[in-house]
This record gives C-alpha cells, structure tokens and sequence, in this order.
C-alpha cells in the first residue's frame, strides 16, 4: 500500500472535510502540538479530527489532523515546520484538495514564537517582532540569542 | 575594521580584530591627535557605569571630538514611559554614533535597526560587552600572545557579559579557553554554542587549581550578590572562586591575571604589586583601545 493510498484511508477514516486544511505527515505523536500552534482546544466548537500514529511509508508513523472551516496563515506553517518537518498541508475547498504543498523550514521566524528569556528586548514595550533565526536542532533569538530546542508550543504568539 | 555598527564580538574576524589593536598601539601615549573635531558622541547609560562610560568620553575627547550625555535614568525621558527605540531616534540627530549601554539583552542589536549612525553596545544584561573585549585582547596581546594561549576564565560566566564576548574573540586565535566556575553559573547554552560552532577547545571545571599550572592568563569576574537569594550561599560561593597570593606558587611566573573591574573579594590586593596583576592596566587599555575602535566608526 502506498503512503498516499494509506493517508486517503485514514482521512476516509475520519470523514472528509468541505472546507479547510488536512495537515498530513505530521511527526507521530505531536498531533495535539500543533493543535496548540493553531490556537484549538476545541472550547470555541471547531470541528476537528485527529489521527495519531498511523502508519506511513514515508516517515513511519505519522499523525493526521483535518480542521474544518480554517486555512493555516504563512506564519503558522512557518511554526508547524519546527515540530513536523514533514508535513503537507492540504487545502479543502468544497471536498477537493484546492492547494498541497510541503512545510519548509524558513530561515526565520517573525512575530510566530515569544522570547522565554524575560530580560530579552523584545520582551519589553518596544515596537520589534520577536525574530528566531531557524537552526538545524531549534530555533533562536536573533536579539539576545536564546536558544529554543523543544516546547515549541509553549513560546506560540499566534492567536 | 569598517562595521556600521559594534553589537557583539561575534562580528569580529581575526583581521578586524588585529587592525583596532594595531591602531589601538598608535593611540597609546599622548598624541595631540584631533582628527574627529567635529564628532559628537551620544552616551547612551540606562545602568550605572564608570569605567566603561569614562573611557568613551576621554577617548572621543583625545580625538578632538565631544559627547552628549542622556544622563542618569532617573532624570531622561525614560522616566515618562519613552521607549528605547524612540529614544535612540531622537538622539540620533543630534550625536554622529551613539554608545549604548542597557539592561535588557538584545537592545543595542534592536537599537540598531532604527538608526543610521553607528551604535556601539557597552553592555545589554547579560549578553554581549564588545568594546570590552577589544581592551581585553589588547592586554592580553601585550602580556602574553593571543596564538598558543592557554586562558582561564573564572567566575560568574552564566550572566557575565564581558565573558561571553571574550570567549567568542577568542575563537578566531589559537587558544585553550578553561572556564571555571560553580555549576549554577556556568556558561549559558547560547555561548557555549557558538564556541562549539566555531570549533573551539573548551573546557569547563568547577575548581580552579588543576587548570591554573597551565594557564598563561587568568581573568577573573566578579560573583555578583544579587544572583543568590541567601547570602550565605553567596559567600561560600565567592570565597572559593578568588585568588590569593599563596595559590600563585601554583602558577606560571609570567601568569597575566585579569578582571574587568570592579573587583570585590574575588582578587587578593596583595596581587597588585606582582608582576602578575594586570588589571589596572587592562583599565588603562580602554582608552587607546575605544580611540581606535572610534576612529574606526566615525
């Protein structure tokens, strides 16, 4: 079976969408990370399936989320390329796939994740975006060169 | 060295960094020179500051140029809730470079998107003290050599800035860097980094006297109070990171010890009148040092 035929399966599995976006090969387990990167804890009524660890060809085990009714911004694939580099992200209009395209890692991310360190700049009442430059194994700030490796949902800006 | 702006020693290569200690050598000694006649020097404090804010302005003055003073933080516009990039913006009219020196860890990099003039950081937080390290480099050129170096760095690391730009300097020379300090204070994950980036040979102790037979310089930082809660468990912590004059038969004769100043405990004054001390003169150093790097900029 093909990971394309797999990932139908389980998409058929837990019923399409009309309108929204299927991220696909989201790194086995971080399901409900990026569930946090987007802002959904399902209190606001969004329709939401989730598939975790399912088989793949491709990366093994893989995760599968579909929201309904939201197309992901650049700056949230932007983040969602940290915790699942392999993801693709399908965009649903009227049950077809309008738009599929791979996350790719930026060299950097603006105004997407805070600064942990308190005694950072960008951190104070200043008008800079947050900006972390993309390494091979996390993320830093280009003002005071934190280093963020793990727990990337928990430094999330975006509403 | 031509850079729009000084932010941390990171930026420095091996020939920007030879070329200031180069000049800096020309500055050393009284020369009349007054070539910035017209420059103005904008200082920039939002911390207290003596050595580092008195080196700028003799430095500028020595060149024939003047500075304008923000003064403390208590009586600028800080106080009415102006942010720091406004403030840099204002002052940016008026001065031909602006030397800042700020609390927060970033804002001399974040000052520098909204000027044109140069911006030198004298020290944001715990982050980066570049100027600094040029002075250091200097002393150290002129005590021992900056290739071949065996250097121990002891004291607070976690949060001492001058550290932290020392230690990336240093990677463009051939040098052993020890760091010694108490595990609470160790490096931060950020600067060890970049010291294992650039293939750097580190190694970090928590004791001082394995490493000190083989150091050719010992630079010392203060332990500051402020970084433990009990005060106790800072003085057990800061006695054990100083050096006294006994612990010296352990060391090389010709041992350079440096500190960026002010020292509290952690340096015996008995050391002073040794061939070893080194610290009054690494003071001394930032003059001819900030003349160079200034006359660089402007």
């Amino acid at each position: 079976m093909t990971d394309t035929n797999s990932a139908a399966d389980h998409q058929l599995r837990v019923g399409k969408i009309r309108n929204g976006t299927v991220i696909d090969h989201v790194t086995g387990g971080q399901a409900l990370t990026v569930l946090a990167i987007l802002g959904i804890d399902g209190s606001s009524g969004e329709e939401i399936s989730v598939g975790m660890n399912v088989p793949s060809d491709r990366i093994g085990r893989k995760d599968i989320v579909k929201v309904e009714g939201r197309e992901l911004s650049q700056e949230e694939v932007d983040v969602l390329s940290l915790i699942a580099p392999d993801a693709t992200i399908n965009i649903v209009r009227e049950y077809d796939v309008a738009e599929k395209h791979r996350v790719e890692r930026p060299s950097a991310v603006v105004g997407v994740l805070s600064c942990p360190n308190a005694n950072c700049i960008t951190t104070e009442n200043e008008p800079v975006d947050s900006r972390f430059a993309v390494l091979g194994d996390g993320v830093r700030c280009t003002y005071c060169g934190t280093l963020i490796r793990e727990e990337f949902a928990d430094h999330i800006e975006v509403e | 060295m031509r850079h729009d702006h000084v932010l941390t020693a990171k930026q420095f290569s091996r020939g920007d960094i030879e070329a200031v200690l180069d000049r800096a050598a020309d500055f050393d000694g009284p020369t009349g020179d007054t070539r910035h006649t017209d420059s103005v020097l904008g200082l920039l404090f939002f911390e207290p500051s003596t050595r580092t804010k008195m080196s700028f302005e003799t430095a500028i003055k020595r060149l024939g140029g003047d500075t304008i003073d923000m003064g403390s933080v208590d009586s600028s516009s800080v106080t009415k809730g102006e942010s720091l990039a406004d403030t840099v913006r204002v002052i940016e009219g008026y001065a031909d470079a602006l030397v800042l020196r700020h609390p927060k860890q970033g804002a001399a990099k974040m000052a520098s998107e909204f000027v044109d003039v140069p911006v030198i950081n004298a020290g944001d937080g715990a982050g980066h003290h570049p100027t600094q390290t040029l002075l250091d480099l200097y002393t150290i050129r002129e005590n021992a050599a900056l290739d071949d170096l065996t250097i121990g760095i002891m004291g607070d690391l976690k949060y001492g800035r001058t550290v932290h730009s020392l230690a990336q300097a240093l990677t463009n020379f051939e040098t052993t860097q020890h760091f010694v300090s108490p595990e609470s204070l160790a490096l931060p994950p950020e600067v060890r980094y970049d010291l294992d980036e650039a293939g750097a040979s580190v190694e970090e102790h928590t004791d001082l006297e394995p490493v000190l037979p083989d150091l050719d310089v010992l630079y010392v930082t203060r332990i500051q109070r402020e970084r433990f809660p009990d005060e106790n468990e800072y003085r057990a912590v800061a006695s054990e990171y100083g050096i006294d004059r006994a612990m010296l038969d352990e060391a090389k004769a010709d041992l350079s010890i440096m500190h960026p100043l002010p020292r509290v405990d952690e340096i015996d004054p008995a050391i002073d009148d040794t061939p070893h001390a080194a610290y009054f003169e690494q003071a001394h150093n930032g003059v001819p040092v900030r003349m160079a790097l200034l006359d660089s900029l402007l």
